[in-house]
């Protein structure tokens, strides 16, 4: 590792590892990762209290590009990773990272109880709609008529649409930022960060190799009206149903208790009347 | 009623088994029975069968109490309780001759068979017309239990105060009061029969505890703090038992959506600093594989158990099997040395977990724990743990100097490196599930590196194996003529065998190994020299053990194989044993012979 992070004033370029990330030249995940990396030095994380957790595919060499501990984990299994490093130590900041086929793929199922849950952790999809890392057959968020080595007559699903499915899943922070526009996506991932909870960011991060939408993407970024309240989930929710724009911010944010505080709770409530000893434990059983 | 004081309570040695209709508070009649047993002094071994149904459906539930150690579930029914006329259909056929039956006359009449004892009870309207409450019952039949054959009324008394303390004065009152209808009741009729227990011999204080209930405490008491799982049968009972007892430890119990997230959220917790565990059986363990995997190319400190029922896919989820052995070794892609152990008694499975996280901690990888169903929910009597018998090992950590320019999979002689965790500055790097160097940094290109690499995690396996050899128990003579070689929960039944055919004066032993993978390849040569025959007793239909000591030893194993969902009996494995015995002693024996079983 190469210069080490000054805790009291850390750069952006401090958490840069010495590993050059394996991306195409042109990818969106080089916007995404420069984002990260502002956010990191913008909130002066440690990183050795920093866990980076990923999955498989081209967002999963991230952990290796941060200064951090990180979790290079197998296909689609980013949140439950995540999940027991929170149990384990919750003071630790965890990012979780993973594209749309690891997290909306084979790591679908797993969403909806991150989202329920609501650990306090930050997690960023890079999402290219196609399978990079395979060469570029069609993914979760491939358009219909999408055209491919596994679809050679067009892709004939309908996408998903991941803000409704984050914000109906009851995800308490759900945002969308473009990997082509790294200021504004720093400050969604900062606000992501700070936010107690469960924080999705949905990153449109064009893959140049595979499926280039660097010329489509852009006419449709819109901003969320000056006025939308993150606190109104059915309006969230409306907004996000309108897939021919894709507005760029924070659909919706609320404050409920994290997981966290949900464990210190029942660690309160069963160590009431103290904590037993072993011996304690032992007797209920004679 | 006549006092049994002049008995030798050393003798005692019986049989109960309940039966009746799911639901209907038979395995909880069955518990209370073998509590009160348990407390009044009686080493005691349970089974129970219970139906896939909540309600409905057939259930029983069987307590052999003795005055010395017990190693099976026995084998003849000396004493039958039956609710109705399903269950007394069911099991009749297994009591002993001069057995006893004691059943409902409410529910159905017995067409009763000469060489066997009949109490006919009115249970049913016993409950109804002098308690009120038609489930009290259970507690009247164990009342008529208590009297007949002097198991001490105040005992049941004792447990039916705390079992139902919580729901208020009035429900002790009447459940007390029902005990004593029963035991009233056939104060009356004349005893028939000889059965009478007394206060036990036992006086050192012991626990009563179930598998599943042992490796809990034992999980417990080596530290384990996260734990992670899904429901499933036989299984589920392990995380409702640490659910209650980790958050007050300071730990927490996650139910996640599958198993594949819970092994996930346990080797994130391990990689975070904390032991962990996983508990599930077949359906979940397959689940599992790739996560194993991960955890043993990370090098992932982390222990699963797999408590197994009969398989393949749903199978027979509440009966039991030794059926995922092969899975355990060799589930998952790739080379991927794990260990493999398997828990032999209710006791065992305190210490064997234990053993399971001190392993998985010294060499940073997965550990595989089989258990079973018949293992994991049947109730034994077990010796306060002595906590010293296997001193808790934590994984190495790196040393100040370690720590500039970390190596997290440094190549060491021991093939096991220091191991940092979030927090410790200097400590970062990547937890790889991609070939990698020893840094943590890929290598997914090198195929050197790859040899090296899977030499550095092959080699942890020279200790472990060691440790099988001092992990592997003989019982019977060391050098027999006929040995057996058995794993997991027939351990105690091979043990009863091999006695009653060493008292009919065979030259007989048997080898059982706590650790399974690597094995302990010392130990089993020695074993197998000399020996003219070896049975090996298997709960399953393949002979998985057999198998896999067949590809490490050219010799011709006997299989022993029972593939019915239930454990064997010391009777089934004595059988076997005289019959190669005779084959042995004839000079028959041949490979044909082997290969015909």
């Amino acid at each position: 590792m190469s210069t080490a992070v000054d805790a009291q004033a850390p750069t952006p370029q401090s958490y840069k590892t010495d590993e050059h990330p394996i991306w195409c030249p042109g990818c969106g995940d080089f916007g995404v990762l420069d984002s990260l990396y502002k956010s990191l030095a913008g909130a002066k994380v440690d990183p050795k209290n920093l866990v980076v957790v990923s999955g498989i595919g081209c967002s999963g060499r991230t952990p290796g590009f941060i200064k951090s501990y990180g979790f290079h984990s197998v296909h689609g299994r980013v949140l439950p990773v995540a999940l027991g490093v929170k149990l384990a130590n919750p003071s630790l900041t965890v990012i979780g990272v993973g594209g749309d086929g690891d997290g909306f793929a084979i790591g679908g199922g797993h969403i909806p109880h991150a989202a329920r849950r609501n650990m306090d952790m930050t997690y960023i999809i890079m999402d290219n709609s196609t399978y990079g890392l395979t060469k570029g057959q069609y993914s979760p968020t491939s358009p219909v008529g999408f055209q491919a080595g596994s679809t050679p007559y067009g892709n004939i699903e309908q996408p998903l649409n991941p803000i409704a499915m984050l914000i109906s899943y009851g995800a308490s922070f759900v945002g969308q930022g473009y990997s082509g526009k790294p200021r504004e996506l720093a400050d969604l991932i900062s606000r992501a960060m700070a936010h107690p909870g469960f924080a999705f960011v949905n990153v449109i991060s064009p893959c140049i190799t595979f499926y280039n939408t660097y010329k489509a993407i852009p006419p449709r970024l819109t901003e969320l009206p000056a006025d939308h309240d993150p606190s109104d989930q059915a309006k969230a929710f409306a907004l996000a149903l309108h897939t021919d724009r894709l507005p760029l911010g924070v659909f919706y944010q609320s404050r409920r208790p994290t997981f966290e505080e949900g464990v210190a709770e029942v660690i309160k409530k069963a160590q009431a009347s103290g904590r037993p000893r072993l011996e304690e434990i032992f007797a209920e059983f004679s | 009623m006549p006092s049994n004081s002049n008995s030798n309570h050393r003798d005692v040695d019986y049989v109960f088994r309940v039966g009746g209709e799911g639901g209907e508070g038979v395995i909880s009649t069955g518990e209370m029975l073998t509590q009160t047993l348990a407390r009044a002094g009686y080493d005691i071994y349970t089974f129970r069968t219970y139906p896939a149904e909540i309600k409905g459906g057939h259930a029983n539930y069987q307590v052999r109490a003795s005055g010395k150690v017990l190693l099976s579930y026995g084998a003849a029914v000396d004493v039958l309780l039956a609710f109705n006329q399903e269950a007394y259909d069911k099991h009749i056929g297994d009591v002993r001759a001069g057995g006893v039956v004691l059943y409902d006359s409410d529910s159905f009449t017995a067409a009763a068979r000469e060489s066997l004892i009949y109490y006919p009870v009115p249970l049913t309207s016993l409950a109804t017309e002098k308690i009120g409450v038609k489930l009290t019952k259970n507690i009247v039949a164990l009342g008529v239990l208590g009297q007949l054959f002097d198991i001490p009324l105040p005992t049941f008394e004792h447990l039916l105060k705390e079992r139902f303390g919580r729901k208020g004065e009035t429900v002790v009152q009447k459940n007390l009061q029902a005990l004593h209808v029963g035991a009233e009741y056939i104060a009356h009729q004349r005893k028939q029969d000889a059965i009478l227990l007394g206060p036990g011999p036992r006086q050192t204080k012991s626990l009563i505890l179930s598998g599943n209930e042992s490796l809990c405490l034992g999980a417990i008491a080596v530290g384990c703090r996260v734990y992670a799982g899904y429901p499933i049968t036989p299984a589920s009972d392990i995380m409702e038992f640490l659910a209650k007892e980790l958050p007050k430890l300071g730990g927490f119990v996650v139910q996640t959506e599958d198993e594949i997230a819970a092994i996930g959220a346990v080797l994130g917790a391990s990689f975070a600093g904390a032991k962990a565990m996983t508990a599930t059986s077949g359906p979940g363990f397959s689940l599992m594989t790739e996560m194993m995997g991960l955890g043993v190319v990370a090098e992932i400190p982390a222990v699963i158990v797999n408590v197994q029922r009969v398989g393949p896919s749903t199978g027979m989820p509440t009966k039991t099997e030794q059926g995922d052995l092969y899975l355990a070794c060799y589930g998952g892609h790739g080379n991927c040395p794990r260990i493999v152990m398997a828990l032999t008694s209710v006791e065992d499975c305190f210490y064997g977990i234990m053993r399971a996280f001190n392993m998985a901690e010294q060499f940073q990888l997965p550990v595989v724990v089989l258990s079973d169903a018949s293992l994991g929910h049947r109730k034994a009597t077990v010796p306060v743990p002595d906590l010293s018998r296997v001193p808790v090992i934590e994984r190495r950590k790196p040393s100040l100097e370690e720590l500039v320019n970390y190596k997290r999979y440094q190549y060491t002689p021991e093939h096991v490196s220091p191991m940092s965790v979030p927090g410790v500055s200097g400590g970062g790097y990547i937890a790889e599930g991609l070939e990698h160097d020893e840094t943590g940094y890929p290598a997914a290109s090198n195929h050197e590196n790859h040899l090296r690499a899977t030499n550095k995690r092959y080699g942890k396996f020279h200790a472990v194996e060691q440790m099988a050899n001092e992990l592997t128990r003989i019982y019977g003579e060391p050098h027999p003529e006929i040995g057996i070689i058995g794993w997991g929960s027939t351990e105690g039944v091979i043990r009863e065998a091999v006695q009653l055919a060493q008292e009919k004066g065979y030259s007989v032993g048997a080898l059982h190994p706590k650790i399974l993978y690597p094995q302990p390849l010392a130990k089993l040569t020695e074993f197998l020299q000399g020996t003219k025959a070896v049975i090996i007793p298997e709960v399953n239909y393949s002979g998985q053990f057999a198998t896999l000591l067949r590809k490490r030893f050219a010799y011709d194993f006997v299989q022993l194989n029972k593939c019915i969902g239930l454990p064997f009996t010391p009777k089934e494995i004595l059988d076997k044993i005289e019959e190669v015995a005779a084959h042995v002693h004839s000079g028959r024996r041949s490979s044909a012979y082997a290969a015909k079983l």
